[in-house]
C-alpha cells in the first residue's frame, strides 16, 4: 500500500496510457468486424475462409505478433501504433465470429416481413438487422474488452509503456506491490470498460434483458420457441 | 522485406542448429513445458469441469472464476511469480496452470452441459448408473467441445510459454528477448516466426483431432441440422433432471 | 400388479404435481393416464421405475415396494420409452436396442440377435440396423425406442408421451402397432398422453388426471363414457359437447351413423 500511496501519479498516468492502447483497439476491432461479420454471415462460401483466417490470427501468439508486425507496416517496434495494430488484429479475430453468428440469430420471418413491409436493403439492415444482432454482438465485445486490456499489458516488455510496465519494473526491481498494484489495475480496468458496455447496452437495447445477452447462437432462439420443456 | 529476409536467414543459419540454445533446444523447452503445463491444467480443470457439468452444481461460481481468471494479464502473474520464486522453470509452472485452467475448465463444462438433457434423462429411465452416463453418454457426446476447450488451452500456454522466456531461459521466446537485448532483430523475429509456426502446426493438428471425436451419429445429423436444427430448450441445459421432470 | 397406495409428490419448488393417489394397474392390460399438461401424469409413471420418488405413500410392484429396489436394477428390469425416443445419438439403431441387455453383462453377440429379431417384431426392416438415429424418421426411431423399451422382456412397459412427436398418420400408424404388438406380447403397459381419444383407443382402463395431480376418474372407456364421474371428465372426454354423441340417420336404405358434429362416421352394419 505504501508502494501505491507514493506512487499514485505514475498509476495515473498508466492508466490513461493503458486506456489510449485498449480504447482504441477495441472501437476499431468493432468497427472493422460488423461488415466483415455480416459478410460471413450473407454469403456462405465466405463463411468457412473469414472464419479460418480469424482462427490462425487468434492462434498466432501475442508477443510473436507485436514482433512480426513491424516489418509488415513500417513502424517501429516500439511504437504504440503498431500495439494497438496488433490489438485490432485480435479483437477482429474474436468479433468476426460472433457478428456472423449474432446476423444468423436474427430470425428469418422477421427479416423477410421486413422486407415485405418496404425496408431496402441498406434501411433493413440499420434499422432490424443490426440492432437485433445486438445483444449477441455486445456478448463478443465483452469479451474483447477484457482481453485486449489484458494483452494491452504484453508491450511493456518490448518497451511499449502501459500499465504492463508496472510488471516488468516491479519484476526488475523486486517490488511486489509495484506488480500487485499492476494486476489489480488491469483487472479493474476491464472490468469499469467491461461495465461501460453493459449499460451502454442497455441504453441502446432496451429491449434486450441482460440474461438473454449471455449465449448467442441461432438454436437459442427458435428451441426456447419451439420446447415444450 | 529485407528484415523478413534476415530473419529467415538467421533460423536457416546452421550455427542456430546445434549446441546449447539452439533451435532444436529452444523447441524441445517449448513444447515439453506446454505438455507438462497442459497434463497439470487438465487433472485440475477436466474432472471439476465434468462434475460441474454433470451435475450442474456450482455452475455460477465456475463461470465467474473462470472469466475472472481470465482478466488475469498473463505478464501480472509470470512476474509476480518470478519474483517469488526465482529464476527457475517453477514459477512459469505454476503461472502456465493457473492461466490455462479457465479454458479448459469452460470447455469441460460446456461440453458436458451440451449433451441434450432427454437423451440423459433416457439413459437413467433405461438404468445407467451415473458413473455409466458419464462415461457412455455425456463423454462421448461433449468430447468435441471438451477438446475445442482443450485446444484453446494449449494455444494459451504456448502464447504465455513465449513471454514466460522473460522471467526463465526457456522456449522461442529466449530469441526475442535476447534479440531484444542485443538489439538483433533478425532472431527476434526468426524466434516469432517459429513461434507462430509451432502455434499454427498444433492448432492444426488440434483441428484435425476435433474432427475425429465427433461422433459417428452426430456427424450423420450434421447434414440435416442445416435445415432441422435440434430442439434442444437452452432454458434445461444445466439443470439437471434429478427429480423428474414435472410435465 | 401396479399399486399405488396414497402417493403424494410434491416438488422442492413446492409443486404439488400428485396429491394422495390410489390406484391399482392390472397385469397385462394397458392402463393409459391421460390429462392436460400439470396433471401430474408423468410423474406418476415415473414414480413406478423410480425416476421420481413419492414424498408419501407407497408403490408396489407385485406387492413389493419400489423403494426397497435398487434404482438403476429396478430400471433396467422395466421397459421405458418416452417421447422423441431418447436414442443415443451417438449408438446405431443395434447398439441402442441392446442398451440394456448389454448394461446388464449380456454377451454382445446374444443382445445383437435379440436386437435384430426386435426389429421385426417392432417392424422395422434389419437393413436398418447399422444406421444411427438421426438417419431414421420419426416414426422409424419410435419403433427403435419400443424395441429398446422390449429389448429385456420386461412385464411392465411403460410409455410417456411415446406418439406425441410424430404427425398423426405416423401416430395412427404407431397405435395400431401398439395395439397389435400387446395382443401377441401382453405386457402391463402404462401410458402416458394428453389425447384422450388415444387414450380410448389403447386403453383397456383410462385413469383421467386433472390439475394438481388428482384422479378423477378410473374405468375403462365405456364405463367412462357412460357414467363420467363428474363434470370435469365429462367435458374431457368431450361428452357435454355432445361430440360423442352419434346419432343415426336413413340414408338411401342404409343407417348412416353421424357424430355431434354432424360428420358422417360410419354406417351400421345390420
Amino acid at each position: 500500500m505504501t508502494w501505491l500511496w507514493s506512487n499514485l501519479d505514475l498509476v495515473g498516468e498508466l492508466i490513461l496510457v493503458h486506456l489510449a492502447l485498449s480504447v482504441p483497439a477495441i472501437i476499431l476491432s468493432l468497427v472493422i468486424s460488423v461488415p466483415i461479420g455480416w459478410l460471413a454471415h450473407r454469403y456462405r462460401w465466405s463463411r468457412g475462409v473469414l472464419l479460418s483466417l480469424c482462427a490462425l490470427l487468434y492462434a498466432i501468439p501475442s508477443l510473436a505478433l507485436f514482433v512480426a508486425l513491424p516489418p509488415i507496416t513500417g513502424l517501429g517496434l516500439r511504437s504504440p501504433v503498431n500495439l494497438v495494430i496488433a490489438l485490432t488484429l485480435y479483437g477482429i479475430a474474436v468479433i468476426v465470429r460472433t457478428a456472423a453468428d449474432a446476423f444468423d440469430s436474427v430470425q428469418p420471418e422477421v427479416r423477410q416481413s421486413a422486407t415485405a413491409m418496404g425496408y431496402s436493403a441498406a434501411g433493413r439492415f440499420w434499422g432490424v438487422e443490426l440492432p437485433l444482432a445486438g445483444p449477441v454482438l455486445l456478448s463478443g465485445l465483452r469479451v474483447v474488452v477484457v482481453s485486449t486490456v489484458s494483452l494491452a499489458t504484453v508491450g511493456a516488455v518490448i518497451g511499449v509503456q502501459s500499465l504492463g510496465s508496472l510488471f516488468t519494473d516491479g519484476f526488475q526491481r523486486g517490488i511486489q506491490a509495484e506488480i500487485i498494484t499492476g494486476i489489480v489495475a488491469t483487472i479493474l480496468l476491464a472490468l469499469a470498460l467491461d461495465w461501460l458496455c453493459v449499460l451502454t447496452g442497455r441504453m441502446l437495447m432496451p429491449w434486450s434483458s441482460p440474461r438473454r445477452s449471455r449465449r448467442p447462437a441461432l438454436s437459442d432462439v427458435r428451441s426456447i420457441e419451439a420446447d415444450p420443456a | 522485406m529485407n528484415l523478413l529476409f534476415d530473419a529467415i536467414a538467421w533460423i536457416l543459419d546452421p550455427a542456430n542448429w546445434s549446441g546449447a540454445g539452439s533451435i532444436p533446444q529452444r523447441l524441445w523447452e517449448h513444447v515439453s513445458i506446454t505438455a507438462v503445463v497442459l497434463v497439470i491444467a487438465s487433472a485440475i480443470a477436466l474432472p471439476t469441469g465434468a462434475l460441474i457439468g454433470h451435475t450442474g452444481r456450482g455452475r455460477e461460481p465456475a463461470v465467474r472464476v473462470s472469466g475472472g481468471l481470465r482478466a488475469l494479464p498473463t505478464l501480472g502473474v509470470l512476474t509476480l511469480f518470478g519474483i517469488w520464486l526465482g529464476i527457475g522453470l517453477t514459477a512459469p509452472v505454476i503461472a502456465l496452470v493457473i492461466l490455462a485452467v479457465p479454458p479448459l475448465l469452460a470447455g469441460a463444462y460446456a461440453g458436458f452441459e451440451s449433451v441434450d438433457r432427454r437423451t440423459i434423462d433416457a439413459a437413467r429411465a433405461v438404468g445407467m448408473r451415473e458413473s455409466q452416463i458419464v462415461g457412455k453418454v455425456e463423454l462421448p457426446l461433449g468430447l468435441p467441445i471438451v477438446v475445442g476447450g482443450i485446444r484453446s488451452a494449449t494455444l494459451q500456454i504456448i502464447a504465455t510459454a513465449t513471454l514466460a522466456a522473460y522471467i526463465a531461459d526457456e522456449g522461442f521466446g529466449r530469441f526475442i528477448f535476447q534479440g531484444l537485448r542485443t538489439r538483433d532483430y533478425a532472431e527476434m523475429l526468426g524466434g516469432s516466426i517459429l513461434v507462430i509456426i509451432l502455434a499454427l502446426v498444433i492448432d492444426g493438428l488440434f483441428a484435425i483431432m476435433q474432427r475425429l471425436v465427433v461422433p459417428a451419429g452426430v456427424r450423420a445429423s450434421r447434414t440435416r441440422e442445416l435445415r432441422s436444427r435440434p430442439t434442444r430448450s437452452r432454458a434445461v441445459v444445466g439443470q439437471p433432471i434429478t427429480e423428474g421432470n414435472q410435465e | 400388479m401396479i399399486e399405488f397406495r396414497g402417493v403424494s409428490k410434491r416438488f422442492p419448488d413446492g409443486t404439488l404435481a400428485v396429491a394422495d393417489v390410489d390406484i391399482v394397474i392390472p397385469p397385462r392390460k394397458t392402463t393409459v393416464l391421460v390429462g392436460s399438461s400439470g396433471s401430474g401424469k408423468t410423474t406418476l409413471l415415473r414414480m413406478i421405475n423410480r425416476m421420481v420418488d413419492p414424498t408419501s405413500g407407497h408403490v408396489l410392484i407385485d406387492g413389493t415396494d419400489v423403494a426397497t429396489r435398487e434404482p438403476v436394477a429396478l430400471r433396467r428390469s422395466i421397459g421405458y420409452v418416452m417421447q422423441n425416443s431418447g436414442l443415443l445419438p451417438h449408438r446405431t439403431v443395434i447398439d441402442n436396442v441392446a442398451t440394456v441387455p448389454l448394461l446388464r453383462g449380456e454377451r454382445r453377440r446374444d443382445a445383437h440377435a435379440r436386437a435384430l429379431e426386435l426389429l421385426d417384431t417392432v417392424g422395422l426392416d434389419r437393413s436398418l440396423a447399422d444406421r444411427y438415429p438421426s438417419q431414421l424418421s420419426g416414426g422409424q426411431q419410435q419403433r427403435v425406442g419400443v424395441a429398446r423399451g422390449l429389448a429385456v422382456d420386461p412385464n411392465i412397459l411403460l410409455m410417456d408421451e411415446p406418439f406425441g412427436a410424430v404427425d398423426p398418420i405416423v401416430r395412427a400408424e404407431l397405435q395400431q402397432e401398439l395395439l397389435r404388438l400387446q395382443g401377441e406380447l401382453g405386457k402391463t403397459v402404462v401410458f402416458v398422453t394428453h389425447d384422450i381419444d388415444e387414450a380410448f383407443l389403447l386403453g383397456d382402463q383410462v385413469v383421467i388426471m386433472r390439475h394438481g395431480g388428482k384422479i378423477s376418474q378410473a374405468a375403462s372407456p365405456t364405463e367412462i363414457l357412460a357414467n363420467p364421474a363428474d363434470d370435469f371428465v365429462a367435458e374431457f372426454v368431450g361428452a357435454d359437447r355432445g361430440k360423442r354423441a352419434l346419432h343415426v340417420t336413413e340414408v338411401g336404405g342404409r343407417r348412416v351413423v353421424f357424430d355431434g358434429d354432424g360428420r358422417a362416421a360410419g354406417v351400421l352394419a345390420s
